[in-house]
């Protein structure tokens, strides 16, 4: 999972080598929280929605695009007005954009997918204080200028979303045998038909999205030793 | 009476806001490194909850809900506000938040220098707006229903940071694989304390 996402990203900067627009300096930002600096395993962001909405993969990327929209949206307009912004109010600042945002995004999701956006309830509200958004507004989007902004928000959003939609895959995997709806296991394996296989209902509880997240940062570190933690 | 007490210990134990809800994951995570912080940021959350949670409970009654608005008389009876909802809560939340804060810094300076940074860290936990918006969904009768739902589920975030910082204290002094220590273990831990609160989960009170 974690390469194909890796791979588009790292894809569409190549297209124009020749632009200052994608300086290497601007590829690090796309890149950089996919893996080094990833939002949710490593800077400890926006994880809340990422354990509660990954039992179906479906939600998990309705979720994942949602993000995407409300933090490219924010990083952008914050990064706009960063200059007219006194910083004593600067967060009820930031809420009120992003909380624009989310509005927006939730009308969109009760018009064009409402049973999702029924599976997501408080979910979708609460983006806005997931902690990725706000930490990216208040960590980039104050001090850098709209482009870099936009990137930043892109990179750590699709950061965000792989981690999403691996758990939801895991979880939907080995929980309901099924990936997007489709059902992979059939029907003759279960023990309800005489089969063999049965479904991990485990999987589909919610402590078991912390214990999947834990085991993905296990892999991550093992692989990348720059990250281990001392205690 | 019987009433307040049963949303109250519902708030703590089975509708726990990190073992059911994951709400608050973030500064459960970062801020659950030594007891000392953990028992500072959860007598945050329940004094912001339990002043947050009836204020919006007023706002959603009287202003944004259908038909909320008839107090001003019969042509607002049909106004239905509950999509600004979001909006409202947070500016609730982040105003309030900042009151709090200067109320505490003025009257009980030894209270602020104890939760003076977690304070603005709390406008962004996602258990104060969750609180907020389970209010609105759950439809509470009374505002000392409310208020006794947000000072559960404060009570109840404040067990879970404290038991979680307790047991990462412990947890220095033993061998875990260099890839899991810090955030990994931390994240598992967390997962086998939910799967323990499961035993409250379809308890009827």
């Amino acid at each position: 999972m974690s390469t194909e996402v890796k791979d588009a990203a790292a894809e569409a900067p190549v297209k124009e080598p020749a632009e200052p627009l994608f300086s290497k300096k601007n590829k690090l930002l796309l890149t950089d929280p996919l893996d080094d600096s990833n939002p949710i395993t490593v800077q400890v962001l926006g994880i809340c929605s990422a354990l509660a909405i990954t039992v179906q993969v479906k939600q998990a990327v309705v979720m994942s695009l949602s993000v995407l929209a409300v933090m490219i949206g924010g990083n952008l307009i914050v990064s706009l007005i960063r200059n007219v912004i006194p910083s004593r109010i600067r967060i009820i600042v930031q809420l009120v954009v992003v909380a624009s945002l989310v509005i927006l995004v939730d009308q969109v999701l009760k018009a064009y997918v409402y049973d999702v956006s029924k599976a997501l309830s408080v979910f979708v509200g609460l983006i806005i204080t997931n902690c990725i958004i706000m930490g990216r507004l208040e960590a980039f989007a104050l001090a850098n200028k709209p482009w870099p902004s936009i990137l930043d928000a892109i990179g750590n959003a699709m950061g965000y979303g792989w981690i999403l939609i691996a758990v939801a895959v895991v979880r939907e995997a080995f929980g309901s045998g099924s990936i997007m709806g489709y059902k992979f296991i059939p029907e003759g394996w279960l023990i309800s038909n005489g089969g063999a296989y049965a479904h991990n209902n485990l999987m589909i509880l919610p402590p078991m999205a912390l214990i999947v997240v834990g085991i993905i940062i296990w892999i991550q570190r093992a692989r990348n030793t720059k990250l281990i933690e001392e205690h | 009476m019987l009433e307040l007490v049963n949303i109250f210990i519902k708030g703590i134990f089975i509708e726990n806001m990190i073992f059911a809800y994951f709400l608050g994951m973030c500064s459960y995570l970062a801020v659950s490194k030594t007891v000392k912080t953990g028992v500072g940021l959860g007598a945050a959350v329940i004094f912001v909850l339990g002043i947050t949670v009836p204020v919006n409970y007023l706002l959603e009654n009287y202003i944004l809900k259908e038909g909320a608005l008839s107090w001003l008389g019969a042509d607002f009876a049909a106004v239905d506000l509950s999509f600004l909802s979001f909006i409202m809560f947070i500016a609730i939340i982040a105003s309030m938040v900042q009151l709090v804060e200067m109320a505490v810094e003025k009257f009980s300076p030894a209270l602020y220098g104890a939760l003076g940074i977690f304070l603005p860290l709390i406008a962004v936990n996602c258990s104060i707006l969750g609180g907020a918006l389970f209010m609105q969904e759950r439809q509470y009768s009374s505002i000392a229903e409310a208020t006794s739902f947000g000072l559960g589920s404060g009570v109840g975030w404040f067990l879970a940071i404290v038991a979680i910082a307790a047991i990462r204290e412990k947890i220095k002094y033993s061998n875990v694989p260099a890839p899991l220590r810090g955030l990994g273990i931390t994240y598992i831990i967390t997962g086998l304390m939910g799967i323990a609160f499961m035993a409250f989960m379809g308890i009827e009170l």
